[in-house]
């Protein structure tokens, strides 16, 4: 059953517009989510009222609401929703690349100690009582060293597969790293410096300013340029390093490239929010089980899903309880038995 | 000539692995490589794809120093079919048979119409196109060769490398791989693959390259080249190679005492 090239492209266009649609539907169900994520909260706004701030703020119409609504819509709420949507699309873009690059499942946007880094560095910082723009710094900072010291290591030593080396060496650094954690922890004062460090390590959007998000933005867009114009060639990748080469693929500038936007993508997100697990494990699996493996599909889908499951575990995380819950803590409660449900479902997805 | 090797020493880093290999390889033709275990054919083949450095001596693609060009340049010319394996992720047929076309696509440019034909293609010329929508991790072993074989294709190569392509296949996948293999060298393609089977060589091989310890143990046509004595030293059995009514070639069967 020979097929013509005109019914070939008749089925890729068919495909393409599949996804058209697919990623416009996605896009309003992340606009519903935003406009629910701007009325829900201890302070209830109505849609009405809601669309009052926005017609103001962004059509220049008369104002008509109370101006304690403006501030809570767009003085607390705002930063917070443009925060959720930009870490929780990072996180997710940076896990799909990793687990491609090491060809496991298990890996999240850690497995080259880039949080253990930013951790110890943010540590660090408030161990110092240093301020928050300096804890931040240290944390990128801290970041990007972990990553690039386990990267280091791995050109270093060329007796293995260059792929596993980087793993085993991230594993090694981390460890390190985190006992440095451990001990700061010890030494910290308990009243004080304890749940700060606590709180931070298990990351939250609470304290989150527009100019905070405005800072790291540049650094989140550099790292994520690389990560969607190679998107294609990250399937490529996830052939392993052998078979990537032999069908051309220049795997010693890809590599790098692709490591250096993925950990500069985490680095920046983690120095703003503190470490937030479980999102870069577990969105592109579950953007894998709706959309498959193909990376042209599944970076998009990671960062729309990603985004939109930030938002939702902070909508919950600042309005379920009278104490406001970690991230970290909610992003494993609510992914992993969804997760765990979309597993038993069996769509085809994973390794 | 298409490929041409000249007195090649290859090895992973300051382990040679073989050393004081020539041999050349025109246009259509089938070129089989046999070895014992640990021989080098692997080594050989990862240098003649340009994946390690050579260690001593020269190849030539086209005239060209094979190890001067660049990963595309030699991706464009030569196709490596690897031993069928799982994939880690369940990408369908299509999507693994245009990811041959990545040498003929700029770095961040994705594959188009006319990429997804070639895939297309490469599917019918196997008589596999009915495996296109299918997720790759779910077919047989035997299909999945074929669809890497079809990868290789959709690159439009000159030059075939396969590793083992009958390595863990049942008997008429094996034979059905072999036909295949014979069809493609028929429209021009060249073809070097390595087998552990002698009897293939004798199938489908216009000339064997027997490798030793690293060493170039024979070179010439197999019916001359494939001797009880050859056979003997490669992998140290008693073996009879006799030839039988309705076969064109001699087979090889080793005495077992």
């Amino acid at each position: 059953m020979s097929r013509g090239p005109a019914a070939v492209a008749g089925e890729v266009s068919a495909r393409r517009n599949l996804g058209l649609s697919a990623a416009i539907l996605s896009g309003l169900a992340l606009l519903a989510l935003i406009l629910a994520a701007l009325a829900i909260g201890k302070y209830p706004v109505s849609l009405a009222d809601l669309g009052g701030v926005l017609g103001h703020r962004l059509l220049g119409l008369p104002s008509r609401v109370p101006a304690a609504v403006e501030t809570v819509v767009l003085q607390v709420r705002l930063p917070r929703i443009v925060a959720a949507l930009v870490v929780g699309a990072a996180l997710s873009a940076a896990g799909a690349t990793y687990q491609g690059l090491f060809r496991n499942p298990l890996v999240s946007p850690d497995i080259l100690g880039v949080s253990a880094g930013a951790g110890l560095g943010a540590v660090l910082g408030i161990y110092l009582g240093l301020p928050v723009a300096a804890i931040q710094g240290l944390a990128f900072a801290g970041g990007l060293g972990a990553v690039a010291l386990v990267y280091g290591v791995g050109l270093a030593v060329r007796r293995h597969d260059p792929v596993l080396t980087l793993v085993l060496a991230g594993v090694a650094v981390g460890a390190v790293l985190g006992a440095g954690i451990s001990l700061l922890k010890v030494l910290a004062d308990p009243y004080n410096q304890l749940p700060a460090i606590t709180f931070w390590l298990l990351g939250s959007l609470s304290s989150v300013t527009l100019g905070d998000v405005a800072a790291i933005l540049p650094m989140m867009l550099l790292g994520l340029t690389p990560l969607v114009l190679l998107r294609w060639r990250m399937n490529l990748m996830s052939l392993g390093d052998e078979e990537a080469r032999a069908l051309g693929v220049e795997t010693r500038v890809l590599r790098p490239v692709l490591v250096a936007g993925a950990t500069l993508v985490t680095a920046a997100a983690v120095s703003m929010t503190g470490v937030i697990g479980w999102i870069g494990l577990i969105v592109p699996h579950i953007a894998r089980l709706l959309v498959g493996p193909d990376y042209r599909r599944l970076l998009p889908a990671s960062l729309i899903l990603g985004a939109g499951y930030l938002l939702t575990v902070d909508l919950i995380a600042r309005s379920a309880g009278t104490i406001e819950v970690p991230l970290g803590i909610l992003t494993a409660l609510v992914g992993a038995p969804f997760f765990l449900w979309l597993l038993a479902a069996g769509r085809r997805g994973l390794g | 000539m298409l490929l041409r090797v000249e007195d090649l020493a290859f090895g992973y880093g300051n382990r040679i692995v073989g050393s004081g290999v020539s041999f050349g390889l025109e246009a259509g033709e089938i070129l089989c490589l046999l070895g014992p275990n640990g021989g080098g054919k692997t080594t050989l083949f990862k240098t003649l794809l340009g994946l390690l450095p050579a260690r001593a001596g020269r190849v030539h693609l086209d005239g060209a120093d094979l190890f001067t060009l660049s990963r595309t340049a030699v991706a464009r010319a030569i196709a490596y079919v690897p031993q069928a394996h799982a994939a880690f992720f369940p990408f369908t047929v299509r999507e693994v048979v245009v990811m041959g076309r990545a040498s003929r696509l700029g770095p961040f440019s994705a594959p188009g119409p006319a990429d997804e034909a070639a895939a297309e293609r490469a599917l019918e010329t196997l008589g596999i196109g009915h495996l296109s929508g299918k997720i790759y991790t779910e077919i047989s072993g035997g299909e999945r060769q074929l669809v890497l074989i079809a990868r290789a294709l959709s690159g439009e190569p000159r030059l075939l490398m396969m590793d083992e392509p009958t390595a863990s296949l049942d008997f008429g996948n094996q034979a059905r791989v072999l036909m295949q293999v014979r069809r493609l060298a028929r429209s021009g393609i060249a073809v070097m693959l390595s087998t552990h089977d002698p009897d293939h060589a004798l199938l489908c091989a216009d000339r064997v390259v027997a490798l030793q310890d690293g060493r170039l143990a024979a070179c010439g046509p197999p019916a001359e080249t494939i001797t009880p004595e050859l056979l003997r030293g490669l992998y140290g059995i008693d073996v009879v190679v006799t030839s039988v009514p309705g076969l064109a070639v001699p087979v090889c069967a080793p005495i077992l005492d």
